[in-house]
């Protein structure tokens, strides 16, 4: 019976491969997608001519601009850069942009880059009128999408010093459609010159970092100031200005006014007006683009409260404003996930009210909870986004919630040092992320400083955590040695074993407090917006200390008094939700998904092969032990070890297979029990066709090339571990009749890695007869045994095939397969060459060598008797009788009768001589 | 038959002569009677097989050593100079919680790998070593069963001892050290609570991380006959993509190394557990796993046994 694996094999490695090439292609088309093959971006540089300097100085600007790759007229946006960069510096967000479909233009700012020109601070005379031009000349190209002649669909955005000319190009100029800007000031005097203390009357806004700060202009941020200006002093003059040595390129007004201010601390007037001209909160009000405000928590130059301020007074207008904090600003980069989503919501902002893609209006307040500390594994600052459904307090959003948590501590004295040195250190700026980054692990405490500068008021260890959004408020009571006070308010996080005090973001809140009574006064100050999470158990402690090292500090030296007036500190808190990460989740859905697919598909698999093989029983052959058709194995190189081989095996048979090394025997009994895959052909036992794990092979037991036993274990517990690996009753083994034929004694107890190779053997043989299966199969059963030994297996294994049972030995021993075996089968080079009952194969003579003193007269003697078919005469001498019918007796009665001395009378090996010949037969045919 | 001049030793085979008669199979599968194919190499079979061997004992008892060699360690040497910089090795002495976190942060990168590389790989490729597999096979067990019974001990012995060293870890260190809330190097501490239950995290995670050098050392062990192939094979491996990881000019590319993700533990020990990271290693890993343990059975399914 041919199988079928010979014509499926090939059909189910080409479905394999299919398969495979499928999975391929599908995951490398998957990959293609995820991995955002941009669409070509052209760009185009310009050189826009803008209005001129004070002194009549012609000016053009340095602009790239990115157009899309589509036919129809595109909307428009204008990126503008942050201090001291250029229009490079937005190249990569300009093509963002340019790949989403709009047609992006960013260019230098008047004073930088390849642009001409003086720094004017967002001038509305210079830099605000530039940005105007830009949209003149939007409005001049074919490419933009257009409201009406001469007002393109454009929208601006910036960071920075940029951000500041998005707002107050919005204000000045109604053709701007939307606006997105970043990280900016709302009051450039306030921002630079820090002003905490409150204002006594209600009017304190309740949006999370309100502020409304007394009219007093507040500490110099010398440390950011001096960067600004050092970063301006060294801009390179560009082919059309020159740049003088202490101004650089700032306009002599701003560069005049600066120098005044630094040296003193205090602003002049002048630089007052100008401050108050470039801030976007002369303009607000006249802001009608839709704005999207992105603020930094850490951001100690423009804080959260800058933000706020922007959003209260352009909210005011009736404009629709997003409020979105994350965790970088000018102190820090921001993790990258942030700038991602920043990026994002960047686009849908502008694809709502540039495209007017009709996606639903989303005023929702974004921010970043980043206090939850390094990864330990790669470094990488982690947090997550949480959002509620407007900024709170504005707009008919309900204000933020506020906690209370009271302070404790007695007043303290506090010395402001002479010179201002030593200094706490909060914050480093300009040198990016590194203390904001490690503040939130708690490793940066407070550098600097000296234990004197700090009054300090603690609260008790929280029953519950608080997260805190935006500013809290506190009110103390300052008496100043000499009518002025300079303090740093700062809310620390202290673990609950006083380890290491974490303040959020490096934030320090400065007050600068004039004309004080001299009996003080009380005052209530805005600590630093934050998002932070106080944890269950850890405590707030107030620190009001009189330095820091990134501010203008009093030379002179002072003490101050500083009290709690009332006690607490008043906390926000938003009640917020987790903007949850799809991304990962998709993942996981994935590949669990793909694990319960594949998972189905192998279970199916198995099922179906094992049901087709409980199905493959041929009735005719029930009751026979082994019938083999056709049976064949090639190995990958070509060789056959096993060639058309076919034959039975009946009830009761004990089978010798024959043949010399290499024959194919131990590959065909391999095959048998399943251990090896045949390439064509079958074999069936008791009817059932055999593969690997067939159930019918319990009816089998086998020992094949040799023993394998467990060595930690002893000889019993092989055998009984053995026979419960089959899963059948212990009753069912007769380990007795198997441990009385192994014959092992007391040495059966002892573990198996002391045995001799003959025990080894014996056992193994024994093992196999465990169960007394139908079917005996055993391969070279007395290789290593000595003869006594040989003989008691010769024994069993004859007493074994008595009780009807079937045994099938192969070996190399012709004299003990004669005297064991039945039948037998001689293979040779992976073919049968003869099978047949043993008695068949020799012949019905038997052969006897005779040894006589008188060999030529003993042939005489012999030759005419009847009985006597052949008569040998072998070199070694003697002679060789091949007897027909007649006992050898009879022939030596003959050979003593006539006078012959015969000395031996031994049986002659005949089926050596069969096996010999059959052998030499079939070398040369094939 | 030519004569028979052999002397049977009496007695020897009394039993076979009486043995009965075959009986006529009428089970359906055509095996003997009460043979059921599902039922063939029960685990606490597999288990007995494997609990007795030298290698074994020799893994769980190093496994119970290694804590108290590690708290030797500690009392020997002098506290040490602090550089500023603060990890798990100073934080060790401070409790018991701190010192098993210390005691799994140094075995988790090589000596467990090497423990369940051993126990995965070298389950079948000893079975084969010692001509016993065909045995196992021909009894018949089937061999997605053999391979899965196999497995499921190797897992378990494995699983065993990942759970052994903490365990050990804990109860010695509270005797040499006392009990103290677990700190971590961020600063924050952990009160006992919160701090078993991000012990349990860690093992967890630890658990399916390692999954993967199981499911390699098993498809190992299948494919060669070698024991010693097999399990340093598998660390081999282990230790060529922690090599890998290393090379940061490979960038994201990283991220696909199976052991990418295999001290991403280290994010529960923050003041909040970050899952990210450890979630893209259980995804990592068991990716890795199934496709491993999938080409396992494939090749076992189709194999000639030779051994």
């Amino acid at each position: 019976m041919r199988s079928r694996q010979s014509a499926g094999r090939p059909r189910r490695k080409v479905l394999l491969w299919v398969a495979a090439v499928a999975v391929g292609a599908s995951a490398a088309g998957g990959y293609a997608v995820v991995s955002s093959k941009s669409p070509p971006v052209r760009t185009e540089v310009l050189r826009v001519a803008v209005g001129p300097e004070a002194d009549g100085a012609p000016v053009t600007l340095d602009a790239t601009l990115y157009l899309p790759d589509s036919k129809k007229p595109a909307p428009a946006v204008v990126l503008a850069h942050g201090f001291g960069g250029s229009k490079q510096d937005e190249d990569s967000d300009a093509r963002y942009l340019a790949q989403h479909g709009y047609a992006a233009i960013a260019y230098s700012a008047r004073g930088f880059g390849q642009s001409g020109g003086l720094i004017h601070l967002d001038a509305p005379a210079f830099e605000v009128a530039d940005a105007s031009k830009l949209v003149d000349l939007l409005a001049a190209r074919p490419e933009v999408l257009k409201d009406a002649p001469g007002d393109p669909r454009v929208g601006f955005t910036g960071p920075s010093y940029g951000g500041a000319l998005t707002l107050l190009a919005a204000g000045h100029d109604p053709r701007i459609d939307a606006i997105a800007p970043q990280i900016t000031w709302n009051d450039l005097g306030r921002s630079l010159f820090g002003q905490s203390a409150q204002a006594d009357s209600g009017t304190v806004p309740d949006t999370p970092a309100g502020s409304m700060p007394i009219s007093r202009p507040g500490v110099f941020k010398k440390a950011w100031a001096g960067l600004f200006f050092g970063s301006g002093a060294t801009e390179k003059g560009s082919a059309q200005t020159q740049a003088s040595l202490a101004c650089g390129r700032f306009a002599p007004d701003v560069c005049a006014q600066y120098q005044a201010t630094a040296a003193s601390g205090t602003p002049t007037p002048a630089l007052s007006d100008l401050l108050a001209a470039s801030s976007p909160a002369s303009v607000a009000a006249h802001i009608k683009a839709p704005t999207l405000l992105v603020q930094g928590e850490a951001d100690s130059l423009f804080p959260l409260g800058e933000a706020d301020a922007n959003a209260r007074a352009i909210a005011a207008g009736g404009t629709p404003v997003k409020t979105v904090w994350y965790s970088g600003g000018h102190d820090s980069p921001g993790s990258s996930a942030d700038q991602d989503r920043l990026r994002s919501v960047t686009l849908s902002w502008f694809d709502r009210y540039l495209k007017r893609d009709g996606s639903k209006p989303d005023t929702s307040f974004q921010f970043a909870e980043s206090g939850t500390g390094i990864s330990l594994q790669d470094g990488t600052v982690s947090g997550s986004t949480l959002t509620t459904s407007g900024y709170p307090g504005l707009a008919g959003t309900p204000a933020a919630g506020t906690a209370s948590v009271a302070l404790s501590g007695p007043q303290q004295d506090v010395v402001a040092p002479a010179g201002g040195f030593p200094a706490a250190i909060t914050s480093l700026p300009g040198l990016g992320g590194a203390l904001a980054q490690l503040s939130s692990t708690g490793l940066v405490g407070s550098l600097g400083g000296a234990s004197n500068q700090d009054a300090t008021f603690s609260s008790t260890p929280l029953p519950a955590s608080v997260l805190v959004v935006g500013s809290p408020t506190v009110a103390v009571h300052v008496t100043s040695s000499t009518g002025d006070a300079t303090l740093f308010a700062k809310l620390y996080d202290v673990p609950p074993d006083q380890s290491q005090a974490v303040l959020p973001e490096q934030l320090a809140a400065p007050v600068q407090l004039n004309g004080l009574p001299s009996g003080g006064t009380d005052v209530r100050i805005k600590l630093p917006a934050i998002v932070h999470q106080f944890a269950a158990g850890h405590r707030m402690r107030l620190v009001l200390s009189t330095t820091d090292q990134a501010y203008q500090l009093p030379l002179t030296p002072r003490t101050y008094a500083v009290a709690l007036a009332d006690g607490a500190v008043s906390v926000p808190t938003v009640a917020a939700s987790t903007v949850t990460d799809n991304t990962l989740l998709f993942w996981a859905a994935g590949i669990g998904a793909a694990v319960l697919l594949f998972g189905a598909i192998g279970w199916y698999v198995l099922r179906r092969r094992r049901d087709s093989r409980e199905t493959n029983v041929d009735p005719d052959l029930v009751d026979v032990p082994v019938a083999i058709s056709g049976l064949g194995k090639a190995y990958g190189d070509g060789f056959r070890a096993v060639a058309d081989l076919s034959f039975r095996i009946e009830p009761g048979q004990v089978l010798g297979l024959l043949g010399p090394n290499g024959a194919g025997k131990t590959t065909t009994l391999r095959m048998l029990v399943g251990l090896i895959r045949p390439s064509e052909g079958s074999i069936h036992v008791f009817g059932h066709r055999i593969s690997a794990g067939a159930p019918v092979l319990s009816r089998v037991g086998a020992f094949i090339e040799g023993p394998g036993f467990l060595p930690h274990l002893s000889g019993l517990e092989n055998l009984t571990l053995s026979w419960a690996a089959t899963g059948r009753p212990a009753a069912d083994a007769d380990i007795d009749a198997a441990l009385e034929l192994a014959g092992l004694g007391e040495d059966v107890h002892r573990k198996v890695r002391t045995y001799s190779q003959g025990m080894r053997q014996r056992l193994a043989v024994a093992q196999a007869m465990l169960g007394l299966p139908d079917l005996l199969v055993l391969d070279e059963p007395t290789n290593g045994l000595d003869p006594p030994q040989i003989r008691e297996m010769r024994e069993a294994l004859r007493r074994y095939a008595a009780t009807g049972r079937t045994v099938v030995v192969s070996s190399h021993l012709l004299a003990e397969v004669e005297q064991t075996c039945t039948h037998c089968l001689v293979m040779h080079r992976g073919r049968l060459l003869a099978a047949g009952p043993v008695g068949e194969l020799i012949g019905a003579a038997s052969s006897v060598s005779v040894e006589v003193d008188d060999v030529a007269k003993a042939v005489e003697v012999l030759t005419p008797l009847t009985g006597v078919r052949g008569i040998g005469t072998p070199e070694g001498g003697g002679l060789v009788l091949d007897l027909n019918g007649i006992r050898p007796g009879v022939a030596v009665g003959a050979l003593v009768g006539a006078g012959i001395a015969v000395d031996r009378v031994a049986p002659r090996h005949q089926l050596e001589d069969v096996f010999l010949s059959l052998v030499n037969e079939g070398e040369p045919q094939r | 038959m030519s004569s028979n001049i052999n002397h049977v030793v009496p007695g020897s085979h009394d039993q076979l002569a009486h043995a009965a008669a075959p009986r006529v199979s009428d089970t359906a599968h055509g095996g003997a009677p009460r043979f059921n194919p599902r039922r063939t190499l029960p685990l606490r079979v597999e288990l007995r097989r494997q609990i007795g061997r030298r290698r074994t004992q020799i893994s769980l008892g190093f496994l119970i050593l290694l804590p108290l060699l590690l708290i030797g360690a500690f009392k020997i040497g002098s506290p040490g100079s602090r550089d500023g910089r603060v990890t798990l090795v100073d934080l060790a002495t401070v409790g018991a919680p701190n010192f098993t976190l210390f005691t799994l942060f140094a075995s988790a990168g090589f000596l467990l790998v090497v423990v369940v590389a051993l126990f995965a790989g070298d389950t079948v490729a000893s079975e084969a070593s010692w001509s016993s597999l065909r045995y196992l096979l021909v009894a018949p067990v089937s061999r997605a069963r053999l391979l899965r019974q196999k497995f499921i001990v190797a897992l378990g012995l494995a699983g065993f001892s990942l759970v052994l060293l903490p365990s050990v870890a804990l109860l010695s260190g509270w005797i040499a050290f006392g009990w103290a809330p677990a700190r971590s190097p961020t600063g924050s501490s952990l009160p006992t609570g919160e701090a078993m239950l991000r012990l349990a995290i860690i093992v967890g995670f630890l658990a399916v991380s390692l999954l993967f050098v199981a499911a390699l050392g098993f498809y190992a062990g299948v494919r060669t006959d070698a024991p010693l192939g097999a399990v340093g094979g598998t660390v081999l491996l282990v230790i060529v993509s922690n090599i890998l990881d290393q090379v940061t000019a490979l960038g994201s590319i990283r991220n696909v190394l199976p052991t990418h993700y295999s001290y991403a533990w280290l994010d529960a020990l923050g003041p909040t557990v970050q899952w990210d990271s450890m979630l893209r290693g259980t995804i990592s890993s068991l990716a890795y796993s199934t496709v491993l343990l999938a080409l396992a059975w494939r090749h076992f399914l189709r194999k000639d046994i030779v051994s």
